[in-house]
């Protein structure tokens, strides 16, 4: 459609014309008690994230914080499924946590419709996105993951050590949802900016953050004006041409989906990859039996991202409130830490081993309730067809350099350094 | 036995369609559907429980499973 007046002007101007958020001071520095000022965003988050989150959940269940201007880390299941269920006095209006608060004028819609959006405008918003995610879906990109899979192993040549975060699992997703939103391939190094933009970096300065996440927009929009001189079956046109009661959507909304869908399964699928890698790398005898009985990997997959979730999300309180036992303030944030409920042994059994072939596993990797992950049919196809390719054609593999390895900080967690001996 | 999905409590996460797909299906959405009249066959009890426990929503139950 030629001539979209929605998309003629240039965005930026329209989010300046927005009403102002918050800012918070920006605090760094090395936590001094993981009860009373804790920060996802320190080396130690990722150094010590397990029996950090497992200190808490013995001695405190919900941990605070100063820093963002003020948080809360429930770290048992109970409370994070009832966070997760209660929409009523937790929005999603921002799901980063960071010195910034959005408006409240922006809620129910939020910057990134559906995962940013609140009931009753969540629910139409994730309809139409439903079902373009089904697993049926997913499948769909299944033997073109399957061949870029063999491709990246082809391209290790006879090298000894890989780095399994870098060359392998980083580019699996990318190159999916580059496939699926029409946008170009070898945009790739881009979309690792727009993570980082989005993901990291939260603790820089204001200035530079915006100017990061413009040039998010700026991309995106460059795309939704491709298509609209060459429209395509890709999520897209289908974005610019949907409907929302009776009206095509909001420039912004489809710009702020565009953004959700591109950022939302990067990182996080990298993640659940490298770290399923890790795992086996690390675990001779998990490898063996995978390598001898390729049927448990579906099985395997759900244990490894129970053990492994790589998404924490955040929430905003509504108003000021008791809550079990906690004085909760409007617009404080919560982390809401799906690895820690995850990891509950009132929940699960043997909660922080590896049992490769669980059978009983309700974990939450991908969220409870109405935000529950768009893209999880999608991701676990990911993760399966990695996983599958890599064992068939490596087969035995093992760490090449245990103090190498290196994970992110941040509400995503993964292996962003995994050399790995292969062969 | 019986298998039940509670509408309100899915999300759809697809776990009883990935185990039990005997059992259950998807809609165009991605919900979790019983097929047929919910009835489950001796054969396919073991299979029915599996899905159960592994609704992270708690969405499934088992009328008839003593």
């Amino acid at each position: 459609m030629p001539g979209d007046e929605r998309f003629a002007r240039d965005l930026r101007g329209e989010r300046d014309e927005r009403p102002l958020g918050t800012r918070s001071e920006i605090v760094t520095g090395p936590v001094s008690d993981w009860a009373t000022d804790f920060s996802h965003l320190e080396p130690e988050w990722a150094t010590g994230f397990y029996s950090i989150l497992a200190g808490l959940r013995e001695r405190c269940p919900i941990a605070r914080t100063e820093r963002f201007g003020g948080g809360w880390l429930p770290t048992r299941y109970e409370d994070v499924a009832a966070i997760a269920y209660d929409t009523e006095r937790f929005s999603s209006r921002s799901i980063i946590m960071s010195n910034f608060r959005p408006p409240r004028q922006i809620a129910p819609a939020g910057g990134s419709p559906p995962i940013s959006s609140d009931p009753p405008f969540h629910h139409d918003a994730r309809r139409l996105l439903l079902p373009a995610f089904t697993k049926t879906a997913a499948s769909r990109q299944e033997p073109a993951t399957r061949a870029l899979c063999h491709s990246l192993i082809d391209a290790f040549g006879d090298r000894g050590v890989v780095d399994a975060a870098s060359e392998y699992a980083q580019h699996i997703p990318m190159r999916v949802i580059a496939r699926m939103l029409g946008f170009p391939p070898g945009d790739g190094p881009r979309f690792r900016q727009f993570v980082e933009a989005t993901l990291e970096g939260i603790n820089l300065p204001p200035e530079e953050r915006i100017e990061r996440m413009t040039a998010l927009f700026d991309y995106l929009l460059a795309q939704v004006r491709d298509h609209l001189d060459r429209p395509r079956d890709d999520l897209t046109s289908y974005l610019i041409s949907a409907e929302l009661h009776g009206r095509k959507l909001a420039p912004e909304h489809v710009t702020g989906t565009m953004a959700l869908l591109l950022i939302a399964g990067i990182d996080t699928t990298w993640s659940a990859i490298g770290a399923s890698l890790w795992h086996l790398a690390r675990t001779p005898s998990d490898l063996e039996r995978l390598l001898a009985d390729p049927g448990l990997l579906p099985t395997a997959v759900e244990e490894l991202l129970r053990a492994y979730a790589p998404v924490t999300m955040a929430r905003l309180v509504k108003e000021d409130m008791h809550w079990r036992g906690v004085d909760m303030r409007a617009d404080d944030w919560i982390l809401l830490s799906f690895p820690s409920a995850n990891r509950d042994p009132s929940v699960f059994d043997r909660a922080d081993e590896v049992v490769i072939d669980r059978q009983v596993n309700r974990h939450v990797a991908f969220g409870l309730g109405i935000h529950r992950c768009l893209g999880s049919h999608l991701a676990r196809m990911e993760l399966r067809v990695a996983l599958e390719v890599w064992l068939e054609r490596i087969g035995s593999f093992t760490l090449a350099d245990p103090s190498a390895v290196t994970w992110s900080a941040g509400q995503i967690r993964g292996p962003r350094a995994l050399p790995l001996r292969i062969g | 036995m019986r298998v039940r999905i509670d509408p309100e409590r899915c999300q759809g996460h697809g776990r009883c369609y990935d185990l039990a797909p005997e059992l259950f299906g998807d809609d165009d959405e991605g919900y979790g559907q019983v097929l047929g009249d919910g009835a489950v066959p001796p054969a396919l009890a073991g299979k029915a429980r599996l899905a159960a426990s592994n609704c992270p929503e708690r969405a499934i139950d088992l009328p008839g499973d003593g």
